[in-house]
C-alpha cells in the first residue's frame, strides 16, 4: 500500500474522527526507522483499547505495532480472546476468524499474497493468546511451522484463558489452582519455545514485555527472518492481572519478577544459522544506511 | 472490474485465453469425453483460473483433490497444498480468500462435519470460496458410502448450496458457480454437492469446453468487504469492538449482518437463474403425480417415471438444482397441479421433503420417500413401489425387502 493513499478530503477534514485525523497526519507508515520511541509523538497504529486497565497486553500491542518494519504492507491475524478486543482498533488490516485457527488462516493468507504480489513484500503476523496458540490451535500452530510457512507467530502468554474468565491453559504453571483446574494444574507448562525450535522455527524468543526496546528488537528480527527464511515464534509474557489478582499498577512488576534469570520468563533466544547470517547482513546494511544518512546530513 | 474485462482475450502463463464466461460456456465448441466425476472436477478446475487449492484426503473426494494437485504441478494453479485436517483446510481456504485469491477445495462426510465451524464464518466474512462436497455417510458406525445427510447441515450455514445430478452438471456448475458466488451483491461461499461414488467414481460422457480457454481471474476489489491485502487504507474499525460482551451494538451488528447474509443468498437467485437456466428443471408437471428430487435421486426418479409409464401411470418430475437459494416460488408453481408429491432421498431424515412441506400449500400431498441411506443404491423399482403403494395400487413384492 502506498501511504499516500491514506488521505482525507479537505472538505471533510473537520468532521472526520480525531483518531483518523491523527492517523493521517502522524502515522508512521513508510518510516524506515519507526520504533517504540514514536509512541506518544506519532501514531503507532493503535488508538484506544478496551482491555482491563493496566493489562500488559495493551503495552505489548503498542510496542509491537510501533515496531513492525513494514506496517503499510503487513496483515495481522488474531484469534478469539482478549486480543480480539483490541484488533478492531488497530490500523493495519487484520483478520479475526475463529478460535485457534490463526496459523491456518495465516498460511492461506501468506500464500495468497505471494501468488497475487510475487514481486512485493507482504508481511503476515499472527498474534493470539496461549489458549489459541498452544491448546485449541496447537495442531495448526505446529503444522504451519513444519510446512515452513513464512510468517511470525506471537503468543501472548498470560498463562490462562482470560477472556472466558481464567480457566486452565496448557501454558499455565503446574499446580496453579484455576477454574477448571480445581485441584491445581496437573502437568507442566507446555514447552512451546523448545517445540518451536524443533518444529522448524528459525527464530524463537521467550521473554516479557517489560522493556520496549527489547520488544522492538525481537519483533523486527522475527518479521525479517520470517519474510526471508521461514517461520518465527515469540512467546511474550503478558500477565492477566485480573485473574492473578493484581492491581492495574502491578503488571510491570509482575513481569520484572518473572524475567529474573531463574524464573520462567528469563530471556531466551534461539536463532538458526541461516537466520544469524541474515541478521548480520541486515545489521551491516543498516549501518551503511545510517552512515550514508549522516554523511548526507553533514553535506547539507 | 475494468482491469478484469481488459484481460479477456489475453493469455495466462499456460497459454490459455481468458474468455468471456458466457461465451465459453454457451458458444464455445464442446468435446465429448469419457471421464469419471473426479476427472471432470479436475477439468473444470483447469479452466477456472484458480489461485489457491487446499486439500485433505477423504473418500470419495481424495482422487479429485489429488488430480487437482497434478494441475498445480503442471502450472495451472497458483498454489496447492495438503492441510492438516479439514478444519485447518477450511481455515487455510479462508485465509487465502481473505487475501484476495480465487479458492477451491473439496471434502466429504466426516470432513464436512469436522470443518463445520468454518462455513458460517466463510459466509459471514463474505468469502466466495467454492467447496465441492462429494457426500458420504457421517454417522457412526463408520461408513464410506454415499449418503446426503451432510447437506442437511450445510443448508443453514449461509452458504449457497447446489446439488449436482451428473458429471456434466458438475463440469458446468463449477465454472458457473464462481460466476454467481463472486458477484458483488452475492459474494458468498458455494457448497457444490454431489452424491459421492455415484457421480465421482462412475464414468460418463461429458462435453467439455476447449482446454485453451479459461475464466477471467477473480477481482478481489469487487468484494463488498475490504480485501485483507493492505491495498486500501485500513481504518480502525470502531472505538468499541462489537465483540464486547453486554454491548448492545454487538447484538444489533450481528443481527443485521446475519440478515444481510440471507439477503445475499436471495440476491444470488437472479444470477443463478441466469447461469443455470432456472433453479429447477421440470417435466410433465401437469400430471397428478410429481416426483421432486435433487442429486442422483433425480436420475432414479426419471427411470421410475419410465417404468410407471409402461404401466400407464403418468408422472411428472421436478429437478431441484439449488437448495440455497431455495426455489420456493418455482416449486410452488411446478407442484400446483400435483395431488401426490414423492420425494426420493439418499438419506434417513428426509430433509428435502421437510423443506418442501414447509414451502407449499397442502403439504399433506408430500410423501416423504422412499429413503435409502448408509450408501444403499435406490433401484427405480423402489420409487415405483412407493408410489403405487401410496396410491393404493397393487405393487409386486421386491426381492429381499420382505414386502
Ligand atoms: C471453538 C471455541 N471454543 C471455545 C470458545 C470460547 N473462548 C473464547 S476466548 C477463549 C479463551 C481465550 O484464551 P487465550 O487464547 O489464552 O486468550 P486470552 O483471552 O487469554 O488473551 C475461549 C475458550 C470459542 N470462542 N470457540
Ligand atoms: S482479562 Fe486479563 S488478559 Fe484480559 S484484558 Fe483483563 S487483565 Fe488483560
Amino acid at each position: 500500500m502506498s501511504k499516500e493513499r491514506i488521505q482525507i478530503s479537505e472538505a471533510l477534514y473537520d468532521i472526520m474522527p480525531s483518531d483518523y485525523q491523527d492517523l493521517v497526519k502522524s502515522a508512521t507508515y513508510g518510516k524506515e526507522d519507526r520504533g517504540w520511541k514514536d509512541i506518544g509523538s506519532s501514531k503507532e497504529l493503535i488508538e484506544q483499547h478496551s482491555l482491563c486497565a493496566g493489562c500488559p497486553e495493551s503495552m505489548a500491542f503498542r510496542y509491537i505495532l510501533a515496531s513492525l518494519p513494514n506496517p503499510e504492507d503487513t496483515v495481522m491475524v488474531g484469534s478469539t480472546g482478549c486480543t480480539s478486543l483490541v484488533f478492531p482498533m488497530v490500523a493495519v488490516h487484520n483478520i479475526h476468524s475463529l478460535f485457534g485457527n490463526q496459523n491456518a488462516i495465516a498460511s492461506g493468507l501468506k500464500r495468497a499474497l505471494s501468488v497475487r504480489f510475487p514481486d512485493r513484500v507482504k508481511d503476515v503476523v499472527v498474534l493470539a493468546g496461549d489458549g489459541a496458540t498452544v491448546d485449541i490451535g496447537l495442531d495448526m500452530t505446529l503444522q504451519a511451522w513444519f510446512r515452513q510457512e513464512k510468517f511470525t507467530t506471537i503468543c501472548f502468554d498470560n498463562e490462562l484463558y482470560a477472556n472466558t474468565g481464567g480457566q486452565e491453559s496448557g501454558l499455565m504453571q503446574k499446580g496453579f489452582v484455576a477454574k477448571m483446574a480445581p485441584v491445581g494444574k496437573l502437568f507442566d507448562k507446555v514447552r512451546l519455545p523448545e517445540i518451536a525450535r524443533e518444529s522448524g522455527c528459525h527464530y524463537v524468543v521467550n521473554c516479557t514485555v517489560s522493556k520496549p526496546s527489547l520488544v522492538e528488537k525481537v519483533i523486527r528480527n522475527a518479521v525479517h527472518i520470517a519474510r526471508e527464511i521461514g517461520p518465527t515464534y515469540l512467546q511474550l509474557y503478558t500477565p492477566c492481572i485480573l485473574e492473578i489478582g493484581k492491581n492495574s499498577m502491578e503488571g510491570l512488576q509482575e513481569m520484572r519478577d518473572s524475567e529474573k534469570p531463574t524464573e520462567r520468563f528469563a530471556y531466551k533466544e534461539y536463532v538458526s544459522e541461516p537466520a544469524k547470517q541474515l541478521l548480520a547482513e541486515l545489521a551491516a546494511k543498516d549501518k551503511e544506511r545510517k552512515a550514508a544518512a549522516k554523511q548526507l546530513a553533514g553535506q547539507a | 472490474m475494468a482491469e478484469v474485462k481488459s484481460l479477456i482475450g489475453t493469455q495466462n502463463k499456460k497459454g490459455q485465453t481468458f474468455t468471456d464466461p458466457w461465451k465459453m460456456l454457451h458458444e464455445a465448441p464442446r468435446t465429448p469425453s469419457f471421464y469419471t466425476g473426479s476427472e471432470v472436477i479436475k477439468e473444470a478446475v483447469r479452466r477456472s483460473s484458480c489461485d489457491v487449492m487446499i486439500a485433505y484426503p477423504i473418500t470419495p473426494q481424495s482422487e479429485a483433490a489429488a488430480l487437482i494437485g497434478e494441475l498445480f504441478a503442471e502450472g495451472y494453479i497458483g498454489d496447492y497444498f495438503r492441510g492438516e485436517s479439514e478444519f485447518a483446510v477450511m481455515s487455510q481456504c479462508a485465509g487465502a480468500a481473505f487475501g484476495g485469491a480465487r479458492v477451491f477445495t473439496t471434502t466429504a462426510g466426516p470432513g464436512t462435519m469436522r470443518a463445520m465451524e468454518n462455513f458460517p464464518m466463510w459466509a459471514g466474512a463474505r468469502l466466495p470460496i467454492q467447496m465441492i462436497v462429494t457426500c458420504r455417510g457421517i454417522n457412526s458406525p463408520l461408513s464410506i458410502q454415499p449418503d446426503t445427510l451432510e447437506i442437511a447441515y450445510l443448508l443453514n450455514t449461509g452458504m449457497l448450496v447446489w446439488h449436482a445430478e451428473t458429471a456434466q452438471d458438475f463440469f458446468d456448475w463449477i465454472l458457473k458457480g464462481f460466476m454467481v458466488s463472486e458477484e458483488p451483491d452475492v459474494h458468498l461461499p458455494l457448497a457444490l454437492c454431489c452424491d459421492g461414488f455415484f457421480v465421482t467414481h462412475t464414468k460418463d460422457v461429458v462435453n467439455l469446453t476447449p482446454t485453451d480457454m479459461c475464466l477471467p481471474p477473480y477481482d478481489p476489489y469487487r468484494s463488498p468487504v475490504p480485501c485483507m491485502d493492505m491495498e486500501c487504507p485500513p481504518v480502525r474499525m470502531m472505538r468499541d469492538p462489537f465483540v464486547m460482551k453486554s454491548n448492545y451494538i454487538s447484538y444489533a451488528t450481528h443481527a443485521s449482518w446475519q440478515q444481510e447474509i440471507w439477503a445475499a443468498i436471495e440476491r444470488s437467485r437472479k444470477h443463478s437463474i441466469h447461469w443455470l437456466n432456472g433453479l429447477i428443471d421440470t417435466e410433465n408437471t401437469d400430471a397428478d403425480i410429481v416426483i421432486v428430487a435433487s442429486g442422483t435421486a433425480v436420475s432414479q426418479g426419471r427411470e421410475a417415471i419410465r417404468l410407471l409409464e409402461d404401466e400407464g401411470v403418468r408422472c411428472g418430475l421436478v429437478k431441484i438444482k439449488t437448495l440455497r437459494p431455495w426455489p420456493e416460488e418455482e416449486i410452488r408453481e411446478a407442484t400446483k397441479n400435483a395431488k401426490h408429491i414423492f420425494v426420493p432421498e439418499f438419506n434417513v431424515t428426509g430433509w428435502l421433503a421437510k423443506e418442501l412441506r414447509a414451502s407449499i400449500p397442502n403439504p399433506q400431498r408430500v410423501h416423504a420417500g422412499p429413503h435409502v441411506c448408509g450408501g444403499m443404491t435406490m433401484p427405480p423399482e423402489i420409487i415405483v413401489s412407493e408410489i403405487k403403494t401410496a396410491l393404493g395400487m397393487k405393487s409386486f413384492s421386491l426381492a429381499g425387502r420382505g414386502s
